[in-house]
């Protein structure tokens, strides 16, 4: 029994990361009906949206200390912060060390703007194309904007370290009243992810903005006989779902350091997950987010690896293939919808 | 002759001159000059050339003629370079029975793969034929390592069991691949001048064999096969309600274009007798979608123009350095020079995806009929008005 909660909850994290990147995914899908092969590119600009925050609260600057020696006797050089010097050592430190959680208001708006330029610059000149074009011009502009970071910040993976706080481990088992130690950041990752899905779901059911923007996903020529602007706000909705692969991106950093292709390595999967939940279906991505992840820290169970060898590496794959080849709307899709 | 149109034959006799001379084309600047280094007329990059062209000549067959976009093609090139080097290790160093068998095995594996994927069509097939491929890549680099020597990569060693042949030659090394004798490394080189050509033995072997596949494919892409694969890709619902099933075509094309890939792999393999599972990478399957896009998909030279086209100038921008830039551009004021090295620096050396990417872009936004929709636009203009009103309908039914 503990084994398998344990399991559940170290698919949790990935699964809230799938979960978020194919609610976006799908949210451009539905509104646009373009395939967005660059919104793993979105969720990489996300992460690195936290390694410049971190970058810029660390810029600091060096005085000598006359009243401090190094080893060889030289006056040592003491390098402060600016924010440190801003807000005094106490405050400062803190603002640092939780450079992570403060990347969420820097990248919002960097995010959404990123979107708007996207949309409005390129995917809008793609609606009448085939879904092939969309899919490679697109695809060439993840290409590009891997290329674009890897050249401001390198190869290599970037430390980015959660605030002190949350760094540790709790026994999340004791509510259960089992032992179950995990580390506290995937807890808080999830608690987010949560939080976001449930604002974007009550965001599109109780808000006036979208209940139009779903009547346009439901019947976009209607919309637009009434005399309501609906590409501005599918425009706006692109920019969310920018918002929305930034965030889970800002927030993964702690768990896995960031490098320039950790976009593409969610793409794909990050693909299967909303084929697997259907089309167009935004309770299917997010079901189908979670339920992967957990299928997948299963797999990789020794107990079941020693069955199966291997299965950890394809069980999604299998189950896509399975899922599209039985049921091709997938697991909540509208019938008819992408049915061919 | 052939059996080919006087149109098509002139295109097989392009490619044949471009091929079977490129190592004077290649070879334009004396090697003791200061453009010497855009030289791409060694063996080993020439050979990528014409291999890169059977790889992507295979994928046109299936993308250019049904529309169906695979996402994972390279693996069955990976699936090829397993095969040829398992030829190797156990049977002998000839090349032709490991070639043989590469296509054969990627063959079966595009029949397994198409019969799965094929049961889809648009997005849905580019993701599964993905899936395919992230998940053969994902096994070979894991459980399969007693097959494909995971993250190593599979290689020839000293003690391979080979059944016809020797397990190491008289010196103690392990014996190079050949073709009944002749060795695929061999060069022959010649020199005029301050030029130096090489001929290299693997490289006429896989130019010869490309011209093969380019001739196949222009006879596909004829015939009444590839009419009905047209027919699917402009509208393959109309084809259904004839009542005729489109199925078996496609999976025929499929099958075609994926043992052009696993010829692709095998011919990599018997080159430098290697296989790593990053072959198989998605991103590698990208790589020929790019190549066939850039060039021209559905068009017969398309491909090969657009893999020339891809690993040439990365192999060229790969080399230019800041150096090079500086000495370029020394004519400039100096402030100017910088500048401009400054502007010029992200897209060279390490940054040749970059330059990649935004050009596919470019390709993919203003050119979606590739380098040869280019090449006709621009011969449009110079004919003259009346001739671009003519290209301007020419242009419903893309160059072929």
């Amino acid at each position: 029994m503990d084994a398998i909660l344990l399991q559940i909850f170290n698919g949790l994290d990935k699964g809230s990361a799938y979960a978020l990147i194919a609610l976006g995914l799908t949210l451009i899908f539905g509104t646009l009906g373009v395939v967005n092969f660059a919104h793993g590119a979105l969720f990489m600009i996300g992460a690195f949206c936290a390694v410049t925050l971190q970058r810029i609260l660390n810029l600091s600057y060096e005085v000598i200390d006359e009243t401090q020696k190094d080893f060889l006797g030289n006056p040592l050089k003491v390098k402060t912060p600016y924010v440190e010097s801003w807000f005094g050592p106490e405050m400062g430190g803190a603002i640092i060390d939780w450079a992570v959680p403060l990347a969420i208001l820097f990248a919002i708006p960097i995010m959404i703007a990123i979107g708007f330029i996207m949309e409005r610059g390129l995917i809008k000149h793609f609606y009448k194309r085939a879904h092939a074009d969309q899919i490679l011009v697109t695809f060439g502009l993840a290409i590009v904007l891997q290329e674009v970071i890897k050249y401001f910040y390198g190869a290599n993976p970037i430390q980015t370290p959660s605030p002190e706080a949350l760094s540790g481990v709790a026994n999340v088992g004791a509510v259960f009243g089992m032992d179950i130690v995990y580390p506290v950041w995937r807890i808080v990752y999830f608690c987010f992810s949560v939080l976001i899905i449930g604002a974007i779901f009550s965001f599109l059911q109780f808000t006036t903005f979208g209940m139009v923007v779903r009547a346009g996903m439901a019947d976009r020529e209607t919309v637009g006989l009434l005399g309501i602007n609906i590409d501005r706000r599918f425009t706006i909705m692109f920019g969310i779902a920018a918002a929305v692969a930034g965030l889970a991106g800002v927030m993964y950093t702690p768990i896995n350091s960031p490098n320039y292709h950790m976009g593409m390595d969610f793409l794909v999967l990050s693909f299967v997950v909303v084929v697997v939940g259907g089309m167009g279906s935004l309770p299917g991505a997010v079901l189908a987010g979670f339920m992967l992840g957990i299928l997948e820290s299963f797999a990789s169970m020794n107990e079941i690896k020693s069955i199966i060898p291997g299965i950890d590496q394809i069980i999604i794959y299998v189950v896509a293939i399975i899922i599209l080849l039985t049921r091709p709307r997938g697991l909540m899709g509208r019938k008819g919808v992408m049915e061919e | 002759m052939f059996g080919l149109e006087k149109k098509d034959m002139r295109m097989l006799m392009i490619v044949a001159i471009l091929t079977l001379c490129a190592p004077f084309i290649l070879n334009p600047f004396p090697t003791d000059s200061a453009l010497a280094q855009f030289n791409a007329g060694y063996p080993d990059l020439m050979q990528r050339f014409v291999i890169f062209g059977i790889f992507a000549i295979g994928f046109n067959i299936l993308f250019g003629l049904t529309g169906y976009l695979s996402f994972g093609h390279a693996a069955f090139l990976g699936v090829g370079s397993y095969s040829a080097v398992w030829m190797f290790k156990l049977l002998s160093m000839n090349v032709v029975p490991a070639i043989m068998l590469s296509v054969v095995i990627a063959g079966i594996f595009a029949l397994l793969i198409g019969y799965v994927s094929l049961r889809r069509s648009g997005i849905y097939f580019s993701i599964l034929t993905l899936a395919f491929a992230q998940m053969s890549f994902n096994l070979a680099y894991s459980v399969l390592t007693p097959i494909t020597n995971g993250e190593t990569g599979l290689q020839l060693t000293l003690e391979d069991p080979r059944v016809l042949g020797v397990s190491a030659t008289a010196d103690g090394s392990i014996p190079v691949t050949n073709l009944f004798g002749l060795e695929m490394r061999s060069t022959f080189e010649m020199a005029v001048g301050p030029w130096a050509f090489q001929f290299n033995a693997g490289y006429y072997l896989c130019a010869l064999i490309l011209l093969a596949s380019f001739y196949l494919s222009i006879r596909i892409f004829r015939s009444p096969f590839g009419m009905m694969l047209r027919a699917v890709k402009s509208n393959q619902q109309r084809m259904n309600y004839t009542g005729l099933n489109s199925r078996p075509y496609t999976l025929a094309a499929f099958v075609i274009s994926g043992m052009y890939a696993g010829l692709a792999g095998g011919l990599m393999a018997s080159m430098d007798p290697l296989a790593g599972a990053e072959r198989m990478q998605w991103t590698a399957s990208g790589e020929v979608v790019l190549m066939t896009i850039l060039g021209g998909a559905g068009t017969l030279i398309g491909p090969v123009l657009g893999a020339g086209f891809i690993k040439y100038f990365e192999n060229i921008f790969s080399k230019i350095n800041d150096n090079v830039l500086h000495s370029w551009f020394s004519f400039m004021p100096d402030g100017m020079e910088d500048f401009v090295v400054f502007v010029i620096h992200p897209f060279i050396g390490k940054g040749w995806h970059l330059t990649l990417g935004i050009l596919f872009m470019l390709v993919v936004i203003f050119l979606p009929g590739g380098l040869v929709e280019g090449g006709q636009r621009i011969a449009g203009w110079f004919k003259g008005r009346k001739s671009s009103e003519k290209s301007a309908s020419g242009k419903t039914n893309p160059a072929e």
